[in-house]
């Protein structure tokens, strides 16, 4: 009824390939961005915002990090946590070197030095691929685990071996450190993610994602059109790590404030991710917003929802029971919409548009 | 010379088990091209149910080996039950789907599995009933003249369990041999891996099919956890350790069951030899800890850099 676009003509083809041709899109996404800037932090308890919309937000930028490569270049991988980990300790060496670099720069710099590395092991992506892919990129996952223990210079020396976040400011405020507020580090976190979620839009409507599509749907069709194998799937190694180690980098100096990295970016955090980008949808932005919302505040829901809605539940019954759940979920909207929760929403779309008529 | 000896034993042992692991992921890749992730978990949990169900039989005062042999049976209707449940709830929907969906819904079932586990059984490490089995325990002292240290004689310690985990295994491995190249199901198996369309089209029934693949997988994943659990003990951390038969996978073959007992005895030795030798040496023997827990994954990297396909596995064969 209300979502129409009779009446909305394209009359230039600058018009006709905009990404979000329909006016009311447009209107909605404005809405959402106006809601997270200033309803959230004004409204949302503490609570709400650190442990429910950072996380949230931290897991977007992985999952789309991990969509680039997965969803969109067709690559498994499964060392999402490692290259995390590559994204916060390159942040924290480079914060402790140059303290008087804004923190905010150095989290943009990390990203490349995951980059990096996720070229370097991106390197069998030429020869295999599918499953013996994934298992390659285990290499990564556990190799670089392995560093972050057994290299000490990595953590400055630190007794515990973890990493301990310094306090870091922007315009007198406090963004990372123990005296830095939720809303602050909700705010930066936001605006590092819609920064970049606008550039991985851009790359993924230009000619590189559509190379790297091309090299999802079939590879060797893809090289015969004249597609270089060797920089297109590096390229997308590059780009998917630079995200992965941003989201990193922000995970530890903006949600978790400091702590062992080896429990954090361990194999269950490259999991994670993959669960992510899977529920949410391969090969879609939103698919991403949609599955780091639900994973992440999955654990958190079923551990005060439960009891708030009078089911009694103690704390190793909750985490088994979230096992349960994750697993059924998963396979439940598998079942369901293989597609994910992105194709989801498009069929919603679609019958928003005729509705109140069947057809 | 003994520790060099002892150490590859070692290692042929853990490669034992690896391929036994890889083993059901091949069983399971072959005849339903599904990457099966929860075969890990599953080796924790029938090893679970065995000893859990023997823990409750002897509550209620029904002791040694007779009751070992009920939870045995117990152990194998449970992953029985659990093959007709991934068929017809998990498969049957998704037939036709990418092959990564069907992954995920195997990681589904991994969580599914631990947390069910976990509720029934409790998350605390469990000790295998070794000796209600009738499996041997203890171990033999081999003298082996002359390769001990300055020309004295060497000793290798050998443990009865391992000694039989290898029997078994090749028992098990020869029998799985003999049950895919001269049964009816074993045939139809192999049509079934060659190609899913054909082998509906000429009569087979894919869905029973995937039901005695999974089951096998499972009694596959039985003997693993009773092996494994008498090594140490009956605890989800042993799923982890199940991550370690994917490099073996890759060495040997997604397709090939050779290829996973070979590619798992070269991961086994490949491992040990690494952390003990290789690794003390290149990096000092501080810096040089814990390279098994990546060390496998090279190994398998750099034979794929030269043969994609594994060892043993099919050529891949690529159409437009």
């Amino acid at each position: 009824m209300f979502y129409r676009e009779a009446g909305q003509f394209k009359t230039t083809y600058r018009d006709d390939m905009a990404v979000f041709p329909i006016l009311q899109d447009r209107i909605g996404l404005l809405v959402i961005i106006s809601l997270a800037i200033f309803a959230i932090p004004l409204l949302g308890s503490k609570f709400f915002i650190s442990s429910v919309m950072i996380p949230f937000l931290v897991f977007t930028l992985a999952a789309m990090g991990l969509n680039i490569l997965t969803g969109y270049t067709g690559l498994i991988s499964l060392g999402t946590g490692a290259f995390m980990g590559v994204g916060a300790f390159a942040c924290y060496k480079l914060t402790t070197y140059f303290p008087n670099v804004n923190i905010i720069v150095w989290i943009l710099a990390s990203g490349l030095f995951s980059a990096a590395v996720g070229v370097m092991f991106g390197i069998p992506s030429l020869r295999v691929k599918g499953f013996y892919l994934a298992v390659a990129t285990l290499a990564a996952q556990f190799f670089l685990q392995w560093c972050f223990v057994r290299i000490p210079w990595l953590f400055n020396y630190n007794v515990s071996g973890a990493i301990e976040v310094p306090e870091r400011t922007l315009l007198g405020l406090a963004i990372t450190g123990p005296r830095a507020t939720p809303e602050v580090r909700y705010l930066v976190l936001l605006g590092i993610v819609a920064l970049m979620t606008w550039v991985a839009s851009n790359i993924l409507h230009g000619r590189i994602g559509r190379k790297w599509m091309a090299v999802r749907d079939m590879d060797i069709a893809a090289e015969l059109m004249g597609i270089k194998m060797l920089p297109t799937k590096l390229l997308s190694f590059a780009v998917s790590s630079y995200y992965c180690g941003v989201a990193g980098a922000c995970m530890m100096f903006l949600w978790y404030g400091g702590g062992e990295a080896n429990d954090v970016f361990d194999i269950n955090a490259s999991f994670n991710v993959l669960f992510m980008v899977i529920i949410g949808g391969l090969g879609s932005l939103i698919g991403s917003f949609f599955g780091a919302a639900f994973i992440s505040s999955l654990p958190t829901t079923l551990k005060f929802g439960l009891p708030a809605m009078g089911i009694p539940i103690t704390g190793a019954t909750a985490e088994h029971m979230t096992f349960i759940v994750t697993g059924s979920l998963i396979i439940f909207f598998l079942i369901v919409e293989p597609h994910g929760l992105a194709r989801l929403w498009q069929i919603a779309k679609e019958k928003l548009r005729l509705w109140p008529f069947p057809y | 010379m003994d520790f060099l000896i002892q150490t590859v034993w070692e290692g042929l042992v853990a490669g034992v088990l690896y391929a036994l692991i890889a083993l059901g992921f091949v069983l399971i890749f072959k005849a339903s091209g599904v990457f099966n992730f929860a075969q890990g978990i599953m080796v924790v949990f029938s090893a679970l149910t065995l000893v859990g169900t023997y823990e409750k039989l002897s509550q209620l005062g029904f002791k040694g080996f007779p009751a070992a042999m009920l939870s045995l049976v117990v152990a194998l209707a449970v992953m029985f039950v659990l093959a007709v449940l991934v068929e017809r709830v998990v498969l049957r929907p998704l037939v036709n789907q990418p092959d990564i969906i069907l992954f995920m819904a195997t990681f589904g079932l991994t969580y599914l599995l631990i947390g069910v586990g976990e509720t029934i059984f409790g998350g605390n490490p469990k000790i295998m009933i070794t000796k209600e089995l009738g499996l041997p325990t203890g171990s033999t002292e081999l003298v082996l003249p002359g390769l001990g240290p300055d020309g004295r004689n060497g000793l290798v310690l050998l443990q009865h369990i391992d000694i039989a985990a290898a029997i078994i295994a090749s028992i098990m491995i020869a029998g799985l041999a003999t049950f895919f190249q001269y049964t009816r199901i074993g045939r139809a198996l192999r049509a079934v891996a060659d190609s899913h369309k054909a082998a509906l089209s000429v009569g087979i029934s894919l869905n029973q099919i995937w039901v005695v693949v999974w089951f096998t997988a499972g009694i596959v994943a039985l003997v693993t956890g009773i092996m494994w659990g008498a090594r140490s003990d009956v605890s989800f951390g042993l799923s982890t350790v199940a991550l370690k038969a994917l490099p073996v996978l890759i060495l040997g073959g997604f397709t090939s069951i050779p290829g996973a007992i070979v590619g798992g005895l070269i991961i086994g030795i490949g491992e040990k030899l690494g952390e003990l030798y290789l690794a003390p040496m290149l990096l000092g023997s501080t810096m040089g800890r814990g390279v098994e827990s990546w060390f496998a994954f090279f190994i398998a990297l750099a034979f794929v850099m030269f043969r994609p396909q594994g060892l043993f596995g099919d050529k891949i064969i690529e159409r437009i």
